[in-house]
């Protein structure tokens, strides 16, 4: 028993910026849609399902939005599923949509992911007002600046390789028309200099709160033979999940992380994925957590990622490039920061990623990743179809 | 196209359904259950393929309250697992869909919540459009009764007729240990017209968990394992001005999807958490006298939210286990007067 072929064969994002107040969410979701739609050269006649993903619904109070966004996707009459992982949403919605091309039971499927963030206060929405629990923490940053301190610790990174990564992601994002930010006078310097927020995460070291969806349309061999721009392929996807808190769990680089990038490269026949794989958009919310992935997902020994950082090995024009689109860095529509990542490597692989494009992509790594280092979705997609 | 794998519901279990149960975090609720169902296939946490749950951050008063859950799961070492803030039916779909695809052998899935901490009718207003509807709290009983209205008015019904799917859900579920409302219940005052007390579902908090397996690993778990023959879900648009509330295309149509006009049903489990909705469904589903309706009492006589669909296939495959059930149809409902709703297909091997 095979697997049928799952290709992306159109892909559409907002204009993500601090706040959308011209668009419902309704609206706003429609717009990336319509932009995938339009990618694809499909109508909305074509799509046998919708699958979409966010992460909590207190971001913007609407319970199971689902209901409410039925209409505006296109799904009245067709099967809609509602996927919610944390911040790794955007991935699992979509590897949930590839499972209905994978197991045969849709031919084209149209999935999406969004935040608008920009309703509510994503710190309120993080709260966590249940007794016998840890308190706020203030923040995602200080639940994870001490991870930060522990992998400095461990590794003995010395502490610039954070901004180096925040100064390399953010002048990405100046290619890319669709992030948030866009700091034309960004300088080292200035990333260097910014207020300490979570100690060692500084202020221009964190990601914005946006507002903003992406959407992809995932189709079948027969589907992706009718498209009229190169489809990506998927050659593995993976997702994994692990407890939150407990004895054992090694908050600097996750079992949960590991084993479902192993996953995704025995899938796709990745041996050595520094060697193998030509970019990465990994989900980096805090600058220091690239050198952190590198060696989570295979790419440096342990102890090593920062060195790759350092190197300039991840800068645009290196030799394995990370976050070319901006990354999380650059833009943070929660719920669909997972799927951008997702959707940024399938645009790369097509040759469709405009000014921060890879020459010669050809394997491309999106990963996300969402609670307390928890739950991990990837998938790795090609400019071939996959051999078996 | 019949699907590519079959898979089958090799287990079943479910909490006792309580008005309250203030003494309880949703894990510690969920853990006997999780046990339970585990326990019947002696199967353990590790052994599974992949694991998909189904629950609400709104009815737990926080964000991300399923991670949780997870830990009560035991997700060590890491496993392959998704969660859908759906009813847990649809986690039973999503983890269907992983099984056809080979990627795994075994499934569990699971939902759960507690609608006691807070009013469930409020919390359910959360679900309308945010920007027209939501603002005005038009409460989950007061959307039914509009439905009700329209059915009687239609001449498809009448209070008395649905006082009776009342008493007979109430006396079916005498005999179901788990369910939260039984025997003989007075219907009671108006709650909103035309639907009294008890054209209502209880408000209550409880859990469910199933294992799906795939082939011959099903036969290995289960001596009867009730195969799903076909299962589909359909949305309807959200506002009910454009919606005839008289009718359930949706489920007619996932029903087909379903196959389960192929041949008929004996048995239904139903996700009609008021007596009105019976009625929808009953002539959406073409269900005549023949076929037993809710043995287990339905969502009438308990309806913890999120989990609610998830015992309808649940119900549906014990009795195909039991063999008290040849060829039964399942249906899981979300969202205001009958939105979005899946059906399920499950047939035991014959005898």
């Amino acid at each position: 028993m095979s697997k049928e072929p799952v290709a992306v064969v159109g892909i559409g994002q907002t204009k993500h910026v601090a706040a959308r107040r011209d668009v419902s969410l309704a609206g706003l979701v429609r717009e990336a849609a319509g932009r995938a739609l339009a990618d694809a050269e499909l109508t909305w006649a074509d799509i046998d399902a919708v699958v979409i993903g966010k992460a909590p619904d207190f971001f913007e109070g609407v319970m199971m939005p689902e209901l409410y966004l039925a209409d505006a996707l296109g799904a009245v009459g067709k099967p809609m599923l509602r996927v919610h992982t944390a911040g790794s949403v955007g991935g699992s919605t979509a590897l949930v949509a590839t499972n209905l091309i994978a197991g045969r039971v849709h031919g084209t499927v149209l999935t999406l992911a969004y935040e608008k963030q920009s309703e509510s206060n994503a710190m309120w929405g993080l709260s966590l007002p249940i007794p016998f629990q840890q308190p706020l923490l203030a923040g995602a940053g200080g639940f994870f600046a001490p991870h930060v301190r522990a992998y400095m610790r461990r590794t003995g990174a010395p502490d610039t390789v954070g901004s180096l990564v925040a100064y390399k992601d953010r002048r990405n994002a100046l290619k890319n028309p669709y992030a948030h930010l866009h700091e034309h006078d960004i300088t080292l310097e200035k990333v260097q200099a910014s207020p300490m927020l979570w100690d060692p995460i500084r202020y221009s070291e964190t990601c914005p709160s946006s507002d903003g969806a992406c959407a992809m349309i995932l189709t079948d061999r027969a589907g992706a033979a009718r498209s009229p721009r190169p489809p990506a392929w998927l050659h593995g996807g993976a997702m994994r999940s692990e407890p939150t808190l407990f004895a054992g769990k090694d908050c600097v680089s996750p079992q949960a992380g590991k084993d479902c990038a192993a996953d995704v490269y025995r899938q796709a026949g990745i041996a050595d994925p520094r060697r193998d794989i030509d970019a990465v958009e990994m989900y980096v919310p805090f600058s220091w957590y690239e050198p952190m992935w590198l060696e989570n997902l295979g790419f440096a020994e342990e102890g090593e990622g920062w060195k790759l950082t350092e190197s300039g090995v991840t800068e645009l024009d290196g030799d394995l490039p990370v976050n070319m689109s901006g990354g999380v860095l650059s833009t943070n529509p929660i719920g669909a920061s997972g799927m951008i990542r997702f959707a940024e490597a399938a645009l790369q692989v097509r040759g469709q990623a405009g000014e921060h494009q890879v020459e010669g992509a050809r394997r491309v790594l999106g990963h996300a990743y969402g609670g307390g280092s928890q739950f991990f979705s990837m998938w790795l997609v090609g400019a071939e179809p996959p051999s078996s | 196209m019949p699907p590519i794998r079959d898979i089958a519901v090799v287990a079943f279990a479910q909490s006792d359904h309580l008005r309250t149960t203030d003494e309880l975090s949703e894990v510690e609720m969920l853990i006997p259950v999780l046990h339970a169902v585990l326990d019947q296939t002696g199967l353990k946490t590790s052994d599974i393929g992949f694991t998909c749950s189904g629950s609400s951050d709104y009815l737990a008063g926080r964000a991300f309250s399923f991670t949780m859950a997870l830990d009560g799961v035991g997700a060590w070492p890491p496993i392959s697992e998704s969660h859908v803030e759906m009813d847990g039916a649809w986690a039973l779909y999503e983890a269907w869909t992983k099984l056809l695809t080979g990627d795994a052998d075994t499934a569990l899935v699971y939902g759960y919540g507690k609608s006691s901490p807070g009013s469930v009718r409020d919390v359910l207003t959360r679900q309308l459009d945010p920007y027209y509807v939501a603002p005005l709290w038009p409460d989950s009983v007061a959307l039914a009764a509009l439905q009700a209205q329209a059915l009687i008015d239609a001449g498809e019904t009448d209070e008395a007729a649905l006082a009776g799917v009342a008493s007979r859900s109430r006396a079916s579920a005498a005999t179901n240990s788990h369910a939260q409302v039984r025997g003989s219940v007075p219907q009671g005052e108006y709650l909103v017209r035309p639907l009294r007390v008890g054209d209502c579902p209880p408000v209550g908090d409880g859990a469910a968990a199933v294992i799906l397996a795939a082939g011959e690993r099903a036969r290995e778990l289960c001596e009867r394992p009730a195969w799903i023959r076909g299962i589909d879900h359909r949305i309807e648009a959200h506002g009910l001005g454009v919606r005839d509330l008289t009718d359930s295309p949706s489920t007619r149509l996932a029903a087909e999807r379903a196959g389960a006009f192929e041949r008929p049903v004996d048995t239904a489990e139903l996700h009609a958490p008021f007596t009105s909705q019976e009625v929808v469904l009953r002539k959406a589903l073409r269900l005549g006298e023949e076929v037993r309706v809710n043995p287990s009492g339905g969502a009438l006589a308990a309806n913890p939210i999120m989990a609610a669909g998830l015992i309808r296939i649940g119900e549906a495959a014990a009795r195909v286990h039991r063999g008290e059930s040849d060829r039964a149809l399942a249906h899981a409902t979300s969202g205001p007067c009958l939105q979005q709703n899946l059906v399920a297909v499950l047939e035991g091997d014959p005898r």
